[in-house]
């Protein structure tokens, strides 16, 4: 089967190719399944890989064709087939393939359905080039395809100027990191000779620490891109404009995950690069809290989620960074599914409520829509890590390895960021679907989804709760002896009394977090809005997030466009300037020695012989002069 | 088989100049003169591609005939890796461009026809002649044409203006060379045995001493440069492409800036090796001005044809850093950047004027939401943009990428003063998205004004034409290997020659 793993993206591709041909004309709504079947073959294909993975394949590369091919540097495109991607793959299909479902039901009424489901195979496709890629080239080929997606499929709604200032915004600051990938793979070509993964880790050792150094770095600029991360993290909230199972699938799930990939594929460059994984690490952590304080302050529900991503894909560049690629990924693996369900949950209670993404316009949702309600706060338990939900496992994992392996400050972060996810997932939920409704004619319209879409949020919910096992018990359970060899990381005896209490300190802080939420927004005390005008600025700070749009908006983008709009007055007037000035140097001289001139065209012409003369004249004359020495 | 194709390729569109003056009463006659002759004429370039023999640097089918015997001056016409590509696009950029006009053109166009036949005539000499006299009267053919097609069937009284700026720039950098050219054939030997032909000049190279080629390079250097155009040189193009009809913006940004990057890789670098030293410094540091600067100035445009003029002035940064960074990747990606810059602007040129002949706008701000109308314009229009803004996958990102990395590698950051111009030049490529899509934003996306509401998406016609351009951009960013197979020997040949190390024992 591993010899077939190129028909998993092209199951997507085909799809895409046949909905863009014949979508708008004759399929239409045929589209959707169509879609849907093709990512479903590749689930299934994605499955047998894995098996055959499991069993003991660990490391194929099944080749296509040369890319490219130029002196010394080649390229091909060829799929690496190992835990790593198996993992991959088979997240990336199976989250996909429920969303694709889920979506049929949700753009059910849309005009755009055709176009929807033309995108998102694409997007699909993408990711699983990015995935499968054996060298770093194609994985940037994967990589900016998904980019182009998210672009197409944040700017859905195009008519409206914010998903289509959105979606330009979410691609340049992509473009930003993306200036670090293509520093980073060119100064790794120029190293190692080659962009292969597999060679470049075989011979990390021929180069210097400085130069891995700018190596990773570059290419962890690229993976703040892609994943939010500070200081590029502002375009992913604003992403939250495209449809929900797009924020669902690409803006929480699968593609902005690729920059904890990047570097977990890369983790032995990174491992032999100095402090470049405590960065990394540091980074992850500042964005985590960053982002947990925002969400703290949010009221539209969807972006109370997109800060949640943030800040749970700060956890895993934390887990990278000190030096836990496998709960890195492990943590990946269960986001996606709980994270997935809440998009998609947010978006059947935004469905339901003609479009309302305000949570103070909600409330008492909990009886009208039960299945949208039950799995949503499975998969809310999960994210505030409570045992035995998925996010449990996988959390706990990144926060004890930092205290582990000797970060504690790191810890302590990750602990109490904790509890903060706690509470805004509390207040969220409650929000939504407790309480008394807080607008009547919205309450009175809701109604649980169509079974198209609440069916994928069950099959979501079992992911929720059943994909921490595979990290049972800590240190050595499933995950962890079949990504070893992949991540090359050494397997230690875990010290279970240290994890037991860690653990009990991190559920402690989620119950803390959970538990004032439920105190503050339930029963009042403190009231919400008592403290929040007891928390003044800092609340207003958080309500504004901290205000980096208005810097990154006001400052550096007005700073861009007037450098930009002096450079053209430079070229209008200086540069240009300068060729007209010549010219009419030499209408003036012309028109001293013949006044009658016809028009401006003979001026020119007139001017041009002119100054060529005078030029041949004497720059033919040092030509002789050249040659006669 | 057909023989002398290289002759023919150049006869063709004089032959059709015939039957077109014959018929100069009937524009329909005409244009299917004119259609006829260029599609005879992209056959017989993709017959040739056949007949090219792939992984051999040196000159094909190379045709000879004493011209001016007492001057030594040949008829010689060959193709090698480097021009052969660029022949078939220009053929099919031609075919293209003189299809779309027989809808767009309806003034006087038996002379508009026979403008472009000329114009081919003089373009395909350019990249077919390697007898220097013989390559400079193609190279002041190509401008006589344009001069009329710009001038007569241009768009505003400003025409005139920019039509003739075109040609004097032009022209300043071209007599120039003439001059030099002359005394390139005066240093090439004795009486009797001097030569302007390529070959034979590159076996009396050495003939030239290094006083000698850094004057020689700056004159043939200044006239490429401003053919490019290179900043500072560039401020004819926004004119000329504003003014110019949608057939000829096509053109001059498909195929007669090639002109000047072809001339380098032909001529200047392989027979002046130390003038390409000398002035090596100064053309990296010009050729990252123009990636940045043409990418910011681009990006506050307000004319749709201005946005993408300027474009192209960053494109061929790229394309001047790809070839003075002096090794294989950075040529071919040259190259490659050459072929895909002249069919994806190409293609960008079609749509900005197929747009206007429906609106009769081009200001940005007069524009918007078009997508909602054009779904077809649309994902034609979309896929030039992230072709041009090099998206992987799609051609341009090939070409660049490959700059790119012989930039770093001329530059390499474990080097000292390394990570200089790769680097900023990457920067052009996050500018590149800016400008593109904000412009797209700005153009596509909204609510369609009234006025837009009833115009028609893509004729077939228009289809027909951007459907070739559509599928190489899509061909050449999946399977480039064909294409770079087919370049690479010969500009491995031209590299070697321009970094000979023998060259040093002479300095």
């Amino acid at each position: 089967m591993i010899a077939l793993a190129w028909l998993i993206p092209l199951f997507p591709l085909a799809a895409f190719l046949i909905n863009l041909c014949f979508g708008k004309r004759w399929l239409k709504h045929a589209t959707g399944p169509i879609a849907s079947a093709a990512i479903g073959l590749s689930a299934l294909l994605s499955i047998a890989v894995f098996a055959e993975v499991l069993g003991g394949k660990t490391r194929t590369v099944v080749q296509l064709y040369e890319w490219i091919g130029v002196g010394d540097f080649r390229v091909d495109v060829a799929a690496l087939v190992d835990p790593l991607s198996s993992v991959m793959l088979l997240v990336v299909t199976v989250v996909s393939f429920l969303v694709h479902v889920y979506s049929i039901g949700y753009m059910e009424h849309d005009d755009g359905f055709w176009r929807f489901f033309t995108w998102l195979p694409l997007f699909v496709f993408a990711m699983l080039i990015l995935v499968l890629a054996d060298n770093y080239l194609l994985m940037f080929v994967g990589w900016e395809g998904v980019g182009l997606c998210s672009y197409l499929l944040i700017g859905f709604w195009f008519e409206r100027p914010e998903p289509a200032g959105a979606a330009k915004k979410a691609f340049v600051m992509n473009r930003i990191g993306d200036w670090g990938y293509t520093i980073g793979m060119i100064t790794t070509f120029l190293v190692f000779g080659t962009l292969n993964y597999v060679e470049i880790f075989d011979r990390v050792g021929i180069a210097s620490q400085g130069v891995l150094l700018l190596i990773c770095l570059t290419f962890f600029l690229g993976a703040t891109g892609k994943s939010a991360q500070l200081p590029l993290s502002s375009w992913l909230p604003d992403a939250m404009e495209g449809p929900t199972p797009v924020s669902a699938l690409i803006h929480a799930a699968t593609m902005v995950t690729a920059g904890v990939y990047l570097v977990a594929r890369s983790t032995p460059l990174f491992a032999a690069a100095g402090p470049a994984l405590q960065i990394v690490g540091v980074v992850g952590a500042l964005t985590a809290i960053f982002a947990a304080t925002i969400a703290l302050a949010q009221f539209d529900i969807k972006r109370v989620m997109a800060y949640s991503t943030v800040s749970q894909l700060g956890y895993m560049f934390l887990a990278l960074g000190v030096g836990a690629p496998i709960a890195a990924i492990f943590h990946l693996a269960t986001h996606a599914f709980f994270k997935a369900l809440l998009f998609l949950g947010s978006g059947s209670v935004i469905h339901s409520v003609g479009g309302e993404q305000d949570m103070r316009r909600m409330g008492g949702l909990r009886s009208k829509m039960p299945v949208t309600y039950w799995t949503m706060l499975i998969a809310g338990g999960a994210l505030a890590a409570l045992p035995p939900l998925a996010g449990f496992w996988s959390k706990d994992e990144i926060v004890c390895s930092a205290f582990q392996n000797g970060y504690p400050l790191l810890w302590a972060v990750g602990v109490f960021t904790g509890a903060l996810t706690a509470f805004y997932v509390t207040r969220a939920l409650w929000l939504t679907f407790h309480g008394e409704p807080r607008d009547h004619h919205l309450h009175e319209h809701a109604h649980e989804s169509p079974r198209v879409m609440t069916l994928p949020l069950m099959l979501l919910a079992v992911g929720a709760v059943t994909a921490g096992f595979a990290g049972f018990p800590p240190d050595a359970g499933f995950i962890h002896r079949f990504l070893a060899p992949a991540l090359e990381v050494s397997e230690h005896e875990p010290q279970y009394l240290t994890i037991v209490l860690l653990a009990l300190a991190s559920v402690v802080a989620g119950l803390v977090g959970i538990g004032v939420g439920l105190s503050m927004y339930a029963r009042h005390r403190p009231d919400p809005t008592a403290v929040s005008r007891a928390a003044g600025g800092l609340y207003t700070l958080l309500v504004n997030r901290y205000y980096v749009d208005e810097l990154y908006d006001r400052r550096f983008v007005d700073l861009a466009k007037r450098a930009a709009g002096a450079s053209w007055a430079f070229d209008m007037h200086i540069i240009d300037g300068l060729v007209n000035r010549l010219g009419w140097l030499f209408t003036l001289a012309a028109s001293g020695l013949r006044r009658a001139q016809t028009g401006i065209v003979g001026n020119y012409a007139l001017s041009i012989v002119a100054g060529l003369l005078a030029i041949m004249v004497v720059y033919g004359g040092y030509a002789v002069g050249v040659l006669r020495r | 088989m057909i023989d002398h194709i290289l002759t023919l390729l150049v006869v063709i569109p004089l032959l059709g100049l015939v039957p077109l003056f014959v018929f100069m009463r009937s524009a329909a006659a005409v244009r299917q003169v004119a259609v006829v002759t260029t599609g005879v004429e992209l056959l017989l370039s993709l017959y040739m591609l056949t007949r090219f023999r792939v992984g051999e640097a040196g000159f094909q089918l190379r045709e000879s005939a004493a011209w001016l015997p007492s001057l030594g001056i040949r008829y010689e016409l060959a193709v090698d890796g480097l021009s052969v590509l660029l022949v078939a696009m220009t053929t099919l950029l031609t075919f293209l461009a003189v299809l779309y006009s027989t809808k767009t053109i309806t003034h006087r166009v038996g002379e508009y026809m026979a403008s472009f036949l000329l114009l081919e005539v003089g373009m395909v000499g350019v990249f077919l002649a390697i007898d220097l006299f013989l390559f400079y009267v193609f190279f002041e053919l190509m401008l006589v044409p344009m001069y009329l097609i710009i001038g007569i069937w241009g768009g505003s009284p400003r025409k005139l203006y920019a039509t003739l700026k075109f040609v004097l720039f032009t022209l300043a950098g071209s007599l120039l060379m003439l001059v030099w050219i002359i005394a390139v054939y005066l240093a090439s030997g004795e009486p009797g045995a001097r030569t302007l032909t390529l070959p034979a000049l590159l076996a009396v190279r050495d003939r030239f001493s290094a006083d000698f080629q850094f004057w020689v390079f700056l004159a043939f250097g200044l006239a490429f440069a401003i053919k490019m155009p290179m900043f500072p040189f560039h401020t004819w193009l926004p004119d000329a492409h504003v003014e110019a009809p949608t057939a000829g913006s096509i053109i001059l940004a498909g195929v007669l800036l090639k002109a000047g990057g072809y001339g380098f890789l032909r001529f200047a670098l392989p027979l002046f090796p130390w003038g390409t030293q000398a002035w090596l410094p100064v053309l990296i540091v010009l050729s990252v001005i123009a990636i940045l600067y043409g990418a910011v100035v681009s990006a506050v445009q307000r004319d749709l044809k201005k946005l993408v003029a300027y474009s192209s002035v960053a494109h061929m940064g790229f394309v001047t850093l790809g070839i003075f960074v002096l090794n294989a990747q950075g040529g071919v990606g040259a190259v490659l950047q050459m072929l895909n810059h002249g069919i994806v602007t190409g293609a960008l040129f079609l749509f900005v004027g197929i747009q206007y002949e429906k609106t009769h706008k081009r200001l940005i701000a007069d524009l918007g939401g078009l997508a909602n109308r054009w779904p077809l314009y649309t994902a034609f229009f979309g896929v030039f943009v992230f072709a041009s803004l090099g998206l992987p996958g799609l051609n341009g990102f090939v070409g660049e990428f490959l700059v790119l990395l012989g930039a770093f590698r001329f530059n390499p950051p474990t080097g000292p003063g390394g990570l200089t111009w790769g680097p900023l030049a990457a920067i052009g490529v996050i500018l590149a998205a800016v400008y593109l899509l904000w412009m797209f934003q700005r153009v596509m996306f909204g609510v369609v004004r009234e006025a837009y509401r009833s115009l028609p998406d893509l004729s077939p016609l228009e289809v027909a034409c951007a459907a070739p351009l559509l599928v190489l951009t899509v061909v050449m960013g999946v399977f480039p290997q064909p294409f770079i197979a087919i370049i690479e020997p010969s500009v491995q040949r031209i590299v070697a020659l321009a970094t000979d190390p023998a060259l040093a024992l002479f300095k």
